[in-house]
This record gives C-alpha cells, sequence and structure tokens, in this order.
C-alpha cells in the first residue's frame, strides 16, 4: 500500500526514552511516600493445607509492627485477580487471605510495619498451625474422582460458561465443525500426537510493586505496576468494599509486563494497609516472590490428530488441551480458548474440525495472561503437524502453507464459534500479507539453500532450518474499549488524554504519532497523559494486543472531531467554508482568498475572542473485528548430536502487521517477543521438588536469555494495510512469541529426522530423544 | 550504623542497617535511578560505578562501601554519557526503560575501556544486564552507535 503519511511510518523517538535513558523518569517504587509503611507477606510452605490457628502475638510484639492481615481480620470476598472486564470470564475463587492452602507460595499473612526489617522480622514470628491435605500435581488426574478437590461450593463463574469446582475443573471448551469421523475416513494417512509445554514467568525486570497513601480529602490513591488501572479501581473497590469515587489508580513508568501485570493482587493489600491505618503504604517483591507467587505461563497439553490425504489436504483436525492452571483459575476460560480461536483459523479451508480444551486446578503455582496467551502453545502442535504433512506428501513446505492459509476475502467458522469466555464475531479476513512474509522471511534465512541438506558444520554437529506460521488478534472484538479525550492550547499544542497502558511498549509515542497524524502537526505538539483514572478516559489496558488497534482508533476519531472544531473556528475567521479549507503543518490555509492562518492564532481566538470555547473533544472505541497479524519464523539451528545441545544460529521473523505506526517500536516488540520466546524454547523451566515447592525461583538458576546468548537476528515488516484499523495497523504486541517453540523444532527435525514432543528443549531432554532415536553420535 | 559517600560528587551522609547494601542506600536517598530487579547480582538494573568499577549495588553491603565514590547514571560526565542515552534513544533500544540507566553505566564502562568495541565485545560486556523487553538487538545497534558518534567526535 503506498499510502502517503506525516508522521505515521516513521521511526519517530520514543517520547519517554530520553527521560528513562538519564534515569529521570519515576517508576512505582520511585515516587517517595512519606512514612510509607512497608507490607512482608507470609507464605504458605504447603501445597495443600488447612490454617488451624495463625498466632501473631509474638510478630505484632516486633517493634514497629503496625498490623497484621490473615483470614481471621479480612472479610473473605472472592473474586479473580485476573484483572479483565467486567463480568469477568475467570472464577472467582480468589480470597485476600484464605484458611485453605492452595499452593506453596500462596498467601498466609501480610505485615505493615515501620521497616522492610520490622515486617520481614514479623512474618518469621507468625506462628501458624497447618493441617496436611493430600496435594495434587498432576493435571491429568485432577478430573478423578478420588483427587483432591481444591475450592469449595462458594467459587463461582461470573458468568454462565462451564465450571465444575467439584471436579477441579476451571473451565471447557467445545466447538466442533463438520464431520469428524467422516473426515478421518476420508484420510490417507492420520497423525497423532501429544505435545507439552512448560511453565514460564514473564521476568519483566522491574518486580510486581504497588504503593497506596490517602490524598488530603482521605481518597485512597494507588499508584502502581499495572496493565489495567481501571480494573484495578474497579476489583480493589468491590474486595475493599470503598465506593469507586474514593479510589484514584496511577500508573506510572512500568519496567515491563507481558501480561504478568495485568494480574491485580498486591493493590488491594497495599489498599486494605492504607485505608486501615490512614498510612501509606508500599510492597515490592523480591525475586523469588515474583517467579512463586505472582502468574506464570500456563502450562499446556495438546495432543493434536490430524487426517490427511496424499496431496496434502487435511480432512480433519483434532485438537484436545489440557491446560494446567495451578491454584487459582486466572484466565482458565480465556488462555484455553485463545490456544484454538487464534491458531485453528490459520488453515480455514479444513472442514472437518474439533477443539476440546479443559483448564484443571493443581496445587502448583498460578496461571495468568503472558503473551501469546494460549496460542503460543497450541501453535507448538499445529507448527509440526503441518512440518510433517509437507514432508510426507513430498511438498515444500511453504509452498504447502501458502496453499492452504486464509486468505484475503476469507473467513473460518471458528471466529464466530470461539471468543473470549463467550461467542465470537464473525469475520472476513480483509489483509493478509503472509505469503510475502514466507517469501522474504525464506530469502533471508536461505531457505531453499539449507532445507534437507545436514550440513555438518564439524564433527557430531548438523545444521537444519524450520519454519513456525502464526496469526494473533487485534483486541478482543465487541468487548475491549479504548477512549481518549484532547483539548488545544493557544500555542497550537494538543493535551491527549488516554486511558491506554504504556508499560515499556510506546503506546504513548504511537498514541501521539496517530493523534499527530489526524491534525497534521509534528508529534512533539502533542503531550501525552495516560492511566490516570482520575484524569484519563477509561481503557481495558494493555493486553489482548488492543492498544494500537482499539485505543488507537479511539484517538484518531478523537483527534478528528477536534480538527473538525478547528476548521470551524477558522472557517468564521476567514469567512469561508470548513470545506474550502486546506491544513498543512498546524497552517490553515483559504485557497481563494489566499489567506492562512496557524493554529496557535485560532486556538488564541476561539479562546480570547469571540463566542469562546476550549477546542476539545472525546471519542470511545470498541471494534466489530479482531484482524489478525500474520508472521513467519524460520530458525536455523546447529545440533551437537553428542551433547543433545540445539544452538539457534539465526532466527528471521517476517512480519505483517499491518502499516507499523512505529516501525523501530514495532520491530522492537518483534525483537523482544522472540528472544523472550527463545529461552522458553531452550532453558526456562518451573522445577518442583516433590512437595511442590520451586526449587529455582532465581535468575541464576531460570536461565533467560542475555546478549551473549543471542543468534542472529532479523525482523522483517511486511506492510499491508489493514482498512479497519487506524491509518492501516493491525497489533504486533504477542505474535512474534509463538514463532521460536515450533520454528526451532521443526529445524531440529530437519538437522536430526528426530520429533520433539516436550519443551524446553534442554541438552538433557533433547540428548533423551536423540538415544530414543538412535541418532547420537559419540 | 552512619557513614559518608561522595554521590555523584556530592557528599552524602547516610543512616544504614548493617543489612544493608549499597543499593538499599543509595535507593532510601533519593537515587532512583538505580533500579532493584533481583537483589541477587544477576540482572544489573542496579549497576553503579564504585571507585570507577561497574559493580552490581545489590552485591555492596552498605557497610563495605564506606567512604566510597559512587557514580549514577546520573552523574556520569555529561558529554560522554549523552551520547550513549542519545544513542539508546534513536536506535529503539528503550522499551520499559528500567534496565536502560544500568545498561547506559555498562556501556559507558565499557566505552572508557574500548572506544571501538565490536559486536562481540559487546555481547560479552552486556551480558551482565538483563533486558526482558527489547531482545537486545536493538540495545546492542545503540552501542555501536555510541561508538562511532563519540569516536567521531573526537
Ligand atoms: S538488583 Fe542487583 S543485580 Fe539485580
Ligand atoms: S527495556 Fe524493559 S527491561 Fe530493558
Amino acid at each position: 500500500m503506498n499510502k502517503k503519511f506525516n508522521t505515521v511510518g516513521k521511526s519517530v523517538r520514543k517520547i519517554d526514552s530520553l527521560s528513562l535513558a538519564k534515569g529521570n523518569a519515576l517508576f512505582t517504587d520511585d515516587f517517595q511516600l512519606k512514612d510509607a509503611l512497608h507490607i512482608s507477606i507470609l507464605y504458605s510452605p504447603h501445597a495443600h493445607a488447612e490454617i488451624l490457628s495463625i498466632d501473631t502475638t509474638d510478630a505484632l510484639a516486633i517493634p514497629g509492627v503496625i498490623r497484621i492481615f490473615h483470614h481471621e481480620n479480612v472479610p473473605r470476598v472472592l473474586h479473580t485477580t485476573a484483572g479483565q472486564g467486567f463480568p469477568e470470564p475467570s472464577a472467582y475463587d480468589t480470597a485476600m487471605f484464605d484458611k485453605t492452602m492452595r499452593f506453596v507460595g500462596d498467601r498466609v499473612a501480610a505485615v505493615a510495619a515501620e521497616t522492610k526489617e520490622a515486617a520481614n522480622a514479623a512474618v518469621k514470628a507468625i506462628k501458624v498451625e497447618y493441617r496436611e491435605l493430600p496435594p495434587l500435581f498432576d493435571p491429568e488426574t485432577a478430573m478423578d474422582k478420588d483427587a483432591p478437590q481444591l475450592h469449595g461450593e462458594d467459587a463461582k463463574m461470573p458468568i454462565p460458561v462451564k465450571y465444575d469446582a467439584s471436579r477441579n475443573l476451571a473451565a471447557e471448551v467445545e466447538i466442533k465443525f463438520g464431520d469428524l469421523d467422516k473426515g478421518f475416513q476420508e484420510a490417507d494417512f492420520i497423525l497423532e500426537d501429544t505435545f507439552h509445554t512448560q511453565y514460564a514467568a514473564h521476568c519483566a525486570i522491574e518486580p510486581h510493586t504497588s504503593a497506596a497513601y490517602l490524598d488530603e480529602r482521605g481518597r485512597l490513591v494507588i499508584i502502581t505496576a499495572t496493565q489495567v488501572p481501571f480494573h484495578v479501581r474497579r476489583i480493589v473497590s468491590r474486595v475493599l468494599d470503598i465506593p469507586i469515587r474514593d479510589i484514584r489508580v496511577i500508573k506510572p513508568r512500568i519496567g515491563g509486563g507481558f501480561g504478568g501485570k495485568q494480574e491485580v493482587f498486591l493493590e488491594q493489600l497495599v489498599g486494605l494497609s492504607t485505608w486501615s491505618t490512614g498510612r501509606p503504604s508500599r510492597i515490592y517483591l523480591t525475586r523469588p516472590e515474583v517467579f512463586v507467587s505472582s502468574r506464570t505461563r500456563h502450562p499446556m497439553r495438546v495432543t493434536l490428530k490430524t487426517g490427511v490425504k496424499n496431496d496434502g489436504e487435511i480432512t480433519a483436525l483434532e485438537m484436545d488441551a489440557l491446560m494446567n492452571n495451578g491454584a487459582y483459575g486466572s484466565h482458565a476460560l480465556t488462555v484455553l480458548s485463545n490456544g484454538g480461536s487464534k491458531v485453528l483459523p490459520l488453515f480455514n479451508k479444513i472442514k472437518n474440525i474439533r477443539f476440546i480444551g479443559h483448564t484443571v486446578y493443581t496445587n502448583l503455582p498460578v496461571g495468568g495472561a503472558y503473551r501469546g496467551y494460549g496460542a503460543s502453545q497450541t501453535y507448538f502442535a499445529l507448527n509440526q503437524h503441518i512440518d510433517m504433512v509437507a514432508r510426507k506428501t513430498g511438498q515444500d513446505l511453504i509452498s504447502f502453507v501458502k496453499k492452504w492459509h486464509i486468505k484475503v476475502g476469507e473467513t473460518s467458522p471458528v471466529f464466530q464459534a470461539l471468543g473470549e469466555g463467550k461467542e465470537g464475531v464473525a469475520q472476513i479476513i480483509k489483509s493478509c500479507g503472509l505469503d510475502e512474509c514466507l517469501d522474504k522471511g525464506a530469502a533471508a534465512i536461505g531457505w531453499y539453500e539449507k532445507r534437507g541438506k545436514r550440513i555438518k558444520s564439524a564433527p557430531g554437529k548438523v545444521r537444519g532450518v524450520g519454519l513456525s506460521v502464526s496469526m494473533q488478534g487485534s483486541g478482543i472484538p465487541k468487548i475491549d474499549m479504548g477512549s481518549a479525550s484532547m483539548k488545544m492550547n493557544e500555542d497550537g499544542s494538543f493535551n491527549l488524554y488516554i486511558g491506554a497502558t504504556d508499560l515499556g511498549t510506546g503506546s504513548d509515542t504511537i498514541l501521539a504519532q496517530i493523534a499527530a497524524e489526524t491534525l497534521d502537526i509534528p508529534v512533539e505538539n502533542i503531550i501525552v497523559l495516560s492511566s490516570d483514572t482520575d484524569l484519563t478516559p477509561f481503557d481495558v489496558g494493555a493486553y489482548a494486543s488492543s492498544t494500537t488497534y482499539i485505543s488507537g482508533a479511539a484517538v484518531k476519531k478523537c483527534a478528528a472531531k477536534v480538527r473538525e472544531q478547528i476548521l470551524g473556528v477558522a472557517a468564521k475567521m476567514l469567512n469561508a467554508k470548513p470545506d474550502e479549507l486546506k491544513v498543512n503543518e498546524s497552517v490553515v490555509t483559504h485557497a481563494e482568498s489566499g489567506k492562512s492562518l496557524t493554529y496557535a492564532d485560532i486556538c488564541t481566538y476561539a479562546m480570547y475572542s469571540n463566542d469562546q470555547f476550549q477546542i476539545q473533544a472525546s471519542a470511545s472505541n470498541i471494534a466489530p473485528e479482531s484482524p489478525p497479524p500474520f508472521i513467519a519464523q524460520f530458525a536455523e539451528v546447529e545440533v551437537d548430536l553428542r551433547t543433545g545441545k540445539i544452538r539457534v544460529l539465526k532466527f528471521v521473523s517476517a512480519v505483517d502487521c499491518g502499516q507499523p505506526i512505529n516501525p523501530a517500536l514495532a520491530e522492537g516488540q518483534v525483537e523482544g517477543a522472540v528472544v523472550n520466546g527463545l529461552s522458553y524454547a531452550l532453558t526456562e523451566d518451573y522445577l518442583f521438588d516433590s512437595k511442590g515447592r520451586m526449587t529455582n525461583p532465581r535468575f541464576w538458576d531460570f536461565k533467560i536469555f542475555t546478549t551473549k546468548d543471542l543468534p542472529e537476528m532479523e525482523t522483517i515488516l511486511v506492510n499491508s494495510y489493514e482498512e479497519t484499523g487506524p491509518y492501516g495497523a493491525k497489533s504486533v504486541g504477542e505474535i512474534a512469541i509463538n514463532g521460536p517453540i515450533p520454528a526451532i523444532a521443526n529445524a531440529f527435525f530437519d538437522a536430526t529426522g528426530v520429533r520433539l514432543y516436550e519443551t524446553p528443549y534442554t541438552p538433557e531432554r533433547v540428548w533423551k530423544r536423540l538415544k530414543e532415536e538412535n541418532r547420537l553420535e559419540n | 550504623m552512619k557513614t559518608k559517600l561522595t554521590v555523584n560528587n556530592k557528599p552524602v551522609s547516610v543512616q544504614f542497617s548493617p543489612t544493608d547494601r549499597l543499593l538499599d542506600v543509595l535507593r532510601n536517598n533519593g537515587f532512583s535511578e538505580v533500579k532493584e530487579g533481583c537483589r541477587d547480582g544477576e540482572c544489573g538494573a542496579c549497576v553503579v560505578l564504585l571507585n570507577g568499577k561497574l559493580v552490581n549495588s545489590c552485591q555492596v553491603l552498605a557497610a563495605s562501601a564506606m567512604d566510597a565514590t559512587v557514580t549514577t547514571v546520573k552523574g556520569l560526565e555529561k558529554d560522554k554519557a549523552a551520547p550513549i542515552q542519545e544513542a539508546f534513544v534513536d536506535a529503539g533500544a528503550v522499551q520499559c526503560g528500567f534496565c536502560t540507566p544500568g545498561m547506559v553505566l555498562a556501556t559507558y564502562a565499557l566505552l572508557q575501556e574500548n572506544p571501538a568495541p565490536d559486536t562481540r565485545q559487546i555481547q560479552q560486556a552486556l551480558d551482565g544486564n538483563l533486558c526482558r523487553c527489547t531482545g537486545y538487538v536493538k540495545i546492542i545497534e545503540a552501542v555501536q552507535l555510541a561508538a562511532e558518534r563519540t569516536n567521531s567526535h573526537e
């Protein structure tokens, strides 16, 4: 698409980046709250237990200890910490403090004290008597009759969907099209495999943290590292029984989120402490606390059965997913659904489909939103089967994908059948650059030179290349809402107020670019203020790849209204009609009279001269659809056949995210997601002992990639133009994390002829697979 | 306990408890540009120059830093730091920015020693600084850009 833009499509400087680089920008814990109480938490040492008694006498006697909260003195309000819209599609199964402990890391009590030292000492001095209950660790047995039950009768799903705490069933999803049996009968061969993905952590470098204080009128102000300030306000209001009008939530700079900071689990705690003591309060989790007690990526078992004709036509596909949600049901339904809804439409010509999924409780850490959101887990299975189908039917994988993937003008029944906790929304694809992604990515990796060659690079070392394709969405259609308001200043600058939540992605910048483009001004003339529930209009927050597409469109609408007002005033000033006027770089010109006015002239006139008014507007946006971005990702790996070590040599991502508003920021999203995905594929894993205790809650043992681990990386933005998006944009935040796991597995097969069914691909695991298949070398 | 430090060329007297790390002392005294990501010596968000040497301030007991000279990202020599900071901005190497003060300091220390590092050397030098947002690609580009700009000015 050759659209001409002024600001859109340019890699303008991220507006907060210099202040961040100088160390001036403030994160939650950087606000100096005078005399703040420090909160420390006592966690359950047992995976499943009942608290028989809590004795806080000694702890309260420690100097500086102000208050200790636990299930006996805090009302039990069941809620979900998922940080979603209302009503949430996640079970109300969580209390701030409960009598039952459901995982090692569950919350027993919290101490508010004058100093961190006193709070920590008090945590150690609390005496708790537990009655241990039989734990449930294996998701495969969670629904068995004799399995320990985690939640009682009172745990409820706030929306009418299948949920059965008595069977540890946190969610169930099933969709079916066509005739599965017939489809499998028509097949010449059937593939059936089971794939497992592991627990993983977001590892935002800023730990979870929240602070609170009472303002001069006694309202509760919460400063917090959140992706969802408005949901925080709503949830805190309900859990603490404080009116919404008395709560203000401010999101300052956030040190990364990736879904982890969608979870609302600290704000109610600082809120409780401050509301009940009148004192400012703060909490800053340690890294081990983040690993164990915050949220994780849900592990999944995916069994995929694919019926195929000899020419490669897939006649039937059945995906059976079992997701482990750990102790609480955060995002249990929607991550599971997403594993189908963002994945199955990609190969939309399959007529007979069944997706069946279950999410179960276990006495392990809690799953939550994480970039990729279920799709990353199921694409692992799908992309390997696609690779197998192409190989078994003797076709080039790239040509195969091109033939069968969804195209412009096409749809998939899955869009309508499967949404976020309810039915989805039918949609027709209006932009798809996947073919170009495939071609450009293939060229960049050297696909045709390397594929199937099993190049021996050194003794015992062999190379291969693999592909993964995926799509995601752009927000949740008909559910997610973003809004913006703007006002004009007499120098021709504008304040832009948005509820949208920049957690480091650069959304403040791209939203400013969208406003600047609409108003035909330099981006410096937009002053952005985001995510303060007192000052900015509502936005659901940063999740589901929604900000650019949903909030971006709200900003565009809002700026268009402002522009209209500007032209109205200018028309009056110039004695012309608004449609006779042209705008160019903050100057309005009337061609006929040759007269022109600057934005500054116009605003000054509107404010001070005649029929005075503030040029200002607001707008909201929901989207009737969720156009998918597409991506083709290629890995080149070198496998050491003696040790099982996989080294990724090169990783190429070619993505169609519509018109990128800011190419550098879009690339940054892809690069960040890829590297996160690479260490998810190769090294990141939760290790548990037999009691369900995580044994490696530190960066020393939970290995995330550093600069030294990087392969050669290439990111290609393939511009398409999404007509429903603001200036042609679709989303880009999540999609790129889907590729590393399947692309590496497919490259590994290309090199060795061995399939990998379980992540992460640690040398031990890979060595075992090579041994099983007799491919080890000495 | 009490000690005097010189932080960013200014004398500061601080109080601390025996278990405090240098990181705590700095943050408690308003040097919030020094970040805490792990307290475990693994993430590099807390780095400072301690008597000119790059260290993780969470790994230094406050008591052992008596009378030391500490430089945070805000106290670097402006003419050397500014090109690095500008390069990070221009290269798109700042996402959430939580790692950035540490990255800038690590880059500063690297370029002091080696004004024209190659990619491998950059990867080596920044190995102790975790970033979860950027995938490091643009950070490495930023270091290269900073080196080029600094060298062409000299
Ligand atoms: S906080 Fe010091 S290395 Fe992480
Ligand atoms: S930019 Fe977020 S951790 Fe580096």
